[in-house]
């Protein structure tokens, strides 16, 4: 299990959380009870599996949604 | 891979058409005054029907864009029911509606961007303080640019004047001073030399230094700071969690009940009317913009509040407990009260001056530091009568520096007068040091610590601020602690406190109901800290202070702490107002579908793009917020 948190671009509208949020948990190997979106300060944190996903297939699954990549941290 | 490649495009043009959302409102605005205008003046209904139908299309493309792209990861967005209900409108021929509606919709959203970042602003200044660059050591022995991540503990930097310390380090070689504000809040510049430590983001304002890096990126203080603020902002309360759920079911429910409708009464009007009243925008906004904008008050002033469950507990607070009577005085004590008998007191004095410059008793250092420049006589034969005081022999007298027992065991003889000024000397709260120089008393001195400046006004607002009870509970034994609690009016004041004590003593607390402030620098009260419902640290930025608490005086200010209590309490307050004016507009509205004659689309998305914006706004509030006495 490995650690990501992505920056994206300001999220504004209120149902952009939800979206993301889904989104995120919709890439299999991550761990969906570990996905938070962070209104404030635009960033999805998640646990994933190394072995099954990477940030790169979240990544094009939440630009897939028409929001920006800034960013992104594995830890 | 054909698929793909087709899907690449489409994607292209949707992101193309998002980006231009804002050029799309603008056009649709003109479209609409036009389509109005040749109506209304030229009766021109072909050119009206004309601008109001590309305007309607052009207006409804980025936000269908954002609908079907919410269904694909099966959201029913506001998108969803906004796009239906423009359909529904268009189709019968109501474009006059679509088209202002669409309009509404983008102007809505692209107010609440630049409003939103108003309230995030605060914020987002604190973490733009982070160090971007380093000036590293390379392998060929030259200092090279690099960017703060490549930096690694045990890396050799160069810091210049006038710019941002990149790490938390030594100093290895220079000197210069740092101004720390972003660490302490405290804008005076810091004298930095070898071994002094420097903590990143900080500023070099003068001077150049080398350091080592001891911790890198998220872990120095500053990016743990950073991180938790940035936590904080984000972190839901109970009741927020509820209206999350709530909202996730509520968007299809309108949805159901618009399809309802139409099917029963048979009404497009009345359904798509239903669908733009259908989302709680306000409601998900409403209590992170009240939120993000307290927190960022907070920090801009030196308080950092660890999240919305805390701000909400924060401001129940009815009792506050202060760890010692040190975080109250000066911590300094000094020599108040004095007394003479018999003459020859400048040679008494150097007598004295004498004896107590051998010793670092906290007492004795504020007898040297009250008699200041003296001609220092040679100390023989010092005997320290452990509890009682010192005797020595100076210029070939025998002079006996102690407390009251002191004095008997020296059979010194005390006059009447003498007990009396000893027994008013007691009761204003001081530590007793007599001299008697060959068995006869020549000097009384009495020695307090003081109470810090502007600390009574402080309580003051507090008590001013509804709290109730105010309890020191203090490690010491020297007698002041009923001093300092009688004269700031303290409720409560308990002396030789161990931790474990406090610690009991805050569960007491909390069993009888009493929600508890604990404020403490967390050195040694951590399990008080962490008992108390909420644990306030004044740490200058240490370590367990800021993990443990919930609640961080940066700079260990005292002044910040009324600012720190009226700022949750006005933060609270801002979210309740913020919720019950989400669910009244929701309320209002879907009353008004049902019960009035007004109510029509427009009107609908006036009033949900209005409510989002009266939150924003109302949460903006708390961005000026001051504590008013």
């Amino acid at each position: 299990m490995k650690k990501a948190t992505i920056q994206l671009e300001t999220l504004t509208c209120p149902s952009c959380i939800l979206k993301v949020e889904n989104a995120t948990k919709s890439v299999p190997g991550v761990d969906k009870d570990s996905v938070k979106v962070m209104f404030n300060s635009s960033k999805v944190k998640f646990d994933f599996d190394d072995e099954k996903t990477s940030v790169e297939e979240v990544e094009k699954a939440i630009t897939a949604l028409g929001y920006q990549v800034m960013k992104s941290k594995v830890k | 891979m054909q698929t793909t490649k087709r899907e690449g495009r489409w994607l292209s043009v949707q992101r193309f058409i998002l980006s231009k959302k804002n050029h799309i409102m603008t056009i649709s605005i003109i479209l609409i005054v036009i389509g109005f205008v040749s109506k209304l003046v030229f009766k021109n209904q072909m050119i009206a029907i004309c601008s109001l139908a590309i305007a309607s299309v052009l207006g409804v493309l980025p936000i269908a864009i954002q609908a079907v792209q919410a269904l694909k990861v099966k959201v029913i967005s506001i998108d969803v029911l906004v796009t239906i209900a423009v359909i529904g409108a268009f189709l019968i021929k109501n474009l006059e509606e679509s088209a202002i509606v669409t309009f509404l919709f983008l102007f809505g959203s692209f107010l609440e961007q630049r409003t939103l970042n108003k309230t995030r602003s605060a914020i987002k200044e604190l973490t733009e303080m982070a160090p971007e660059s380093a000036l590293k050591l390379m392998e060929n022995g030259e200092f090279e640019e690099v960017e703060v991540d490549e930096v690694d503990v045990g890396d050799v930097l160069l810091v210049k004047t006038g710019s941002k310390i990149p790490v938390d380090g030594t100093v290895l070689a220079g000197e210069g001073y740092v101004n720390e504000a972003s660490i302490t809040g405290e804008s005076v510049p810091v004298s930095k030399k070898k071994d002094s430590g420097v903590y990143a983001g900080t500023i070099l304002e003068n001077g150049t230094i080398q350091i080592i890096a001891n911790r890198v990126g998220e872990d120095t203080t500053f990016g743990r700071i950073i991180e938790l603020v940035e936590e904080a902002q984000d972190s839901k309360s109970e009741a927020e969690r509820f209206i999350d759920r709530f909202s996730k079911y509520y968007t299809p429910a309108v949805l159901v009940l618009a399809f309802m409708v139409w099917l029963i009464i048979r009404d497009v009007e009345i359904a798509i009317t239903i669908l733009v009243l259908g989302c709680p925008g306000a409601l998900v906004i409403g209590v992170p913009v009240s939120n993000v904008a307290g927190i960022g008050n907070g920090a801009r002033h030196g308080v950092l509040l660890k999240g919305s469950e805390i701000i909400s507990d924060f401001s129940k607070v009815d009792t506050i407990v202060f760890d010692k009577t040190g975080t109250l005085t000066i911590g300094n004590p000094k020599v108040i009260d004095k007394e003479v008998y018999g003459g020859n007191t400048e040679k008494v004095l150097s007598y004295l001056a004498s004896v107590e410059k051998e010793s670092d008793h906290p007492l004795a250092k504020a007898i040297v530091e009250y008699i200041g420049d003296t001609t220092l006589y040679t100390v023989e034969k010092t005997d320290v009568v452990k509890g009682s005081g010192i005797v020595a022999y100076v210029d070939g007298h025998r002079v006996a520096v102690g407390n009251v027992s002191l004095m008997v065991k020296e059979n010194v003889p005390l006059s009447e007068k003498a007990k009396a000024d000893i027994s008013s000397f007691q009761e204003r709260g001081n530590s007793l040091v007599l001299t008697a120089v060959d068995g006869e008393l020549k000097v009384l001195m009495g020695i307090r610590d003081q109470i810090r400046e502007g600390v009574k006004e402080d309580l003051q607002k507090l008590k001013k601020l509804g709290v109730k009870n105010l309890v020191v509970l203090s490690g010491d034994n020297q007698g002041t602690v009923d001093l300092v609690a009688k004269e700031l009016g303290l409720t409560e004041a308990h002396e030789n406190m161990l931790p474990e004590d406090k610690a009991a003593y805050i569960e007491k607390l909390i069993a009888k109901g009493q929600i508890v402030a604990f404020v403490g620098d967390g050195v040694n009260d951590s399990p008080s800290l962490v008992l108390a419902q909420v644990g306030i640290a004044m740490g200058g930025g240490t370590d367990v202070a800021i993990e443990t608490s919930d609640v961080v005086l940066m700079n260990s200010d005292f002044s910040r702490l009324p600012h720190a209590l009226g700022l949750a309490k006005a933060t609270a307050r801002n979210m309740r107002q913020n919720i019950i004016i989400a669910v009244g507009v929701i309320v209002i509205l879907l009353a008004s579908v049902f019960l009035s004659e007004w109510m029509n689309m427009t009107i609908g998305m006036l009033a949900h793009e209005g409510s989002i914006l009266v939150v924003i706004f109302n949460g903006m509030r708390l961005l000026r917020y001051k504590l008013k006495y």
